[in-house]
């Protein structure tokens, strides 16, 4: 993250949530969070509703992740238990969107199922937390940053899906329909994201 | 007496899909006669190494799908593919290069999914891209004008493709880079745009040479499109994007961004425009669908070249608008007659 060492000023801001949702898409190109990418992504409703409470899974457990790292575990000295700390953060911060989800839309909560929960196992969210702690991410950044990651998931997971609804039709040799065919063309998608390599960076 | 019985349809399309696929190759003529006669052999090389692997690993994977080998191979698209894969490559490019290239895009671009007609992505780009991040320093080997009838025969030039071995020539006495390539290096070396603009890449009005071959491959497109083989929409949201987006550009900062006609007339933007993009299988099929299509390749072609770390970004944006397809199609279909939105 060049983009960083600009942090204070707004265009490191906006660089920073651009790099995170194309340059350094999380699933395209971090490969991080492929389970909801694949599990949920064969019908575009469900596909935005898992978009729609991932971002906020994502934004809000990185904020408090932050809050937890710096202000419980670093003048503490327990940074040793910040991977199982986080957890405990993500698994709240799950169950409450999914109270809210519950209360707020139904339908929604029919539509996600077992996905939701799932949120909490989603290696995106617990990845943002750590890489904010790694990046050395400033509160404001770890907030956009988590945001960004959300953005990019939200996007690519959509367009997937209105792709499979597609594929669906689609006359798919044997040995490649389902699964198989998904992958292969996560993957071509992967290549064509490689070509924002490089983008406002080095 | 005996009637022969025929089923429906009794009117056929007048339109076939060999009929526009051989339009198509009719179109590219110009484009590919002018870089022969300024590049050398390698083009005409890279083309026949193209096309008779597009044959034989279309006829195969159609055997395996227990397709019928002879009419699918006779409705050209596999030569089509072939042929716009090998225009975008260099033209001195090694045989196996172009092989695997012609394999990918058809294999992964195409008959994993089913074929003509069911392909999300367009498979000469997809076989393009893969060779492109596998293979960069072959890619990135482009010669500098060697005619058709210069120093570099084609026995030369066989020589090249086949073994890997240039002779008497060296690497450097015959490669020159691309005005792309020569202005993303310029500026990485701290060169501003007139010092650039200085090295013999470029010519009279964009890169030296490709330029008359983009004037060549747009005197095609124009005429596929007065012969409905192609809608105007798509090229013409490409190329009005591009010149806008890049003139804007040029018009705050000339010694950092390159001029538009430097943009329309180097790399791949008129090739792409008319013939890559329009490919009507990944393409968006709506009018309004159409538009958003060639502005968005447009924007993400201008994006990637000035800010991005590949000096071209056709093929990447024809991707790229690939996958948005599917959503620009949902969301501008068009209102049925008689319903109101």
């Amino acid at each position: 993250m060049p983009e960083l060492t600009l942090g204070s000023t707004l265009s490191g801001y906006a660089f920073l949530i651009l790099g995170t949702v194309l340059v350094d898409n999380f699933v395209l190109v971090r490969f991080l969070g492929l389970c909801p990418f694949m599990g949920v992504s064969k019908k575009l409703e469900g596909a935005t509703g898992m978009a729609l409470a991932t971002s906020f899974v994502l934004t809000l457990s990185a904020i408090c992740s932050y809050l937890v790292n710096s202000y419980l575990l670093a003048p503490l000295g327990l940074e040793y238990l910040r991977t199982i700390s986080f957890i405990l953060v993500i698994a709240v911060v799950v169950q409450f969107t999914e109270m809210v989800v519950r209360k707020t839309s139904p339908l929604l909560y029919r539509v996600l199922g077992i996905y939701l929960p799932l949120i909490t196992t989603n290696c995106a969210v617990l990845g943002v937390a750590l890489l904010n702690v790694q990046e050395q991410n400033s509160f404001i950044e770890s907030a956009l940053y988590g945001f960004g990651a959300s953005v990019g998931f939200s996007l690519v997971l959509i367009l997937f899906a209105a792709i499979r609804e597609r594929l669906e039709v689609a006359d798919v040799p044997g040995p490649f329909k389902g699964p198989a065919i998904a992958l292969i063309t996560a993957g071509l998608m992967s290549l064509a994201f490689m070509g924002f390599a490089g983008l406002g960076g080095a | 007496m005996q009637f022969t019985v025929a089923s429906s349809p009794h009117l056929t399309p007048a339109t076939s899909v060999s009929a526009v696929m051989l339009k198509l190759l009719l179109a590219l003529l110009p484009g590919v006669a002018v870089y022969a006669l300024l590049f050398g052999w390698g083009i005409l090389l890279n083309l026949v190494i193209g096309c008779l692997s597009a044959l034989v690993i279309e006829a195969l994977f159609l055997f395996w799908r227990n397709r019928p080998v002879k009419k699918h191979l006779g409705d050209y698209t596999a030569i089509v593919t072939a042929v716009l894969l090998v225009l975008a490559l260099p033209p001195l490019t090694p045989w196996w290069l172009i092989t695997l290239g012609v394999f990918f895009a058809l294999s992964l671009g195409k008959h994993v999914y089913g074929g003509l007609g069911y392909n999300p992505f367009n498979p000469a780009m997809v076989g393009y891209v893969i060779v492109l991040i596998s293979f960069p320093t072959e890619l990135s080997f482009w010669p500098g004008q060697l005619g058709l009838f210069g120093d570099f025969s084609l026995v030369d030039t066989l020589q090249y493709s086949l073994f890997g071995s240039l002779g008497e020539q060296t690497l450097d006495g015959i490669s020159s880079a691309t005005v792309l390539a020569a202005i993303d290096n310029g500026f990485s070396q701290g060169l501003t745009l007139a010092e650039i603009q200085q090295q013999a890449a470029f010519g009279l009005l964009g890169s030296a040479g490709f330029e008359w071959i983009a004037l060549a491959y747009l005197a095609g497109g124009l005429w596929l499109i007065q012969q409905k083989v192609i809608r105007w929409q798509i090229p013409a949201a490409i190329i009005a994007t591009v010149t806008l987006l890049s003139a804007v550009l040029w018009l705050v900062d000339s010694s950092q961004y390159a001029s538009p006609l430097v943009h329309l007339l180097s790399g791949a933007v008129i090739l792409g425009a008319f013939f890559i993009a329009t490919d009507p299988v990944s393409a968006s099929t709506t009018r309004k669908g159409r538009l958003w299509f060639g502005a968005g390749i447009g924007v993400l072609i201008v994006v990637i070249r000035s800010w991005g770390g590949y000096p071209d970004g056709v093929a990447f944006a024809v991707l790229l608008m690939n996958i948005a397809v599917p959503m620009i199609d949902y969301y501008t279909q068009p209102r049925v007659y008689g319903h109101s939105k």
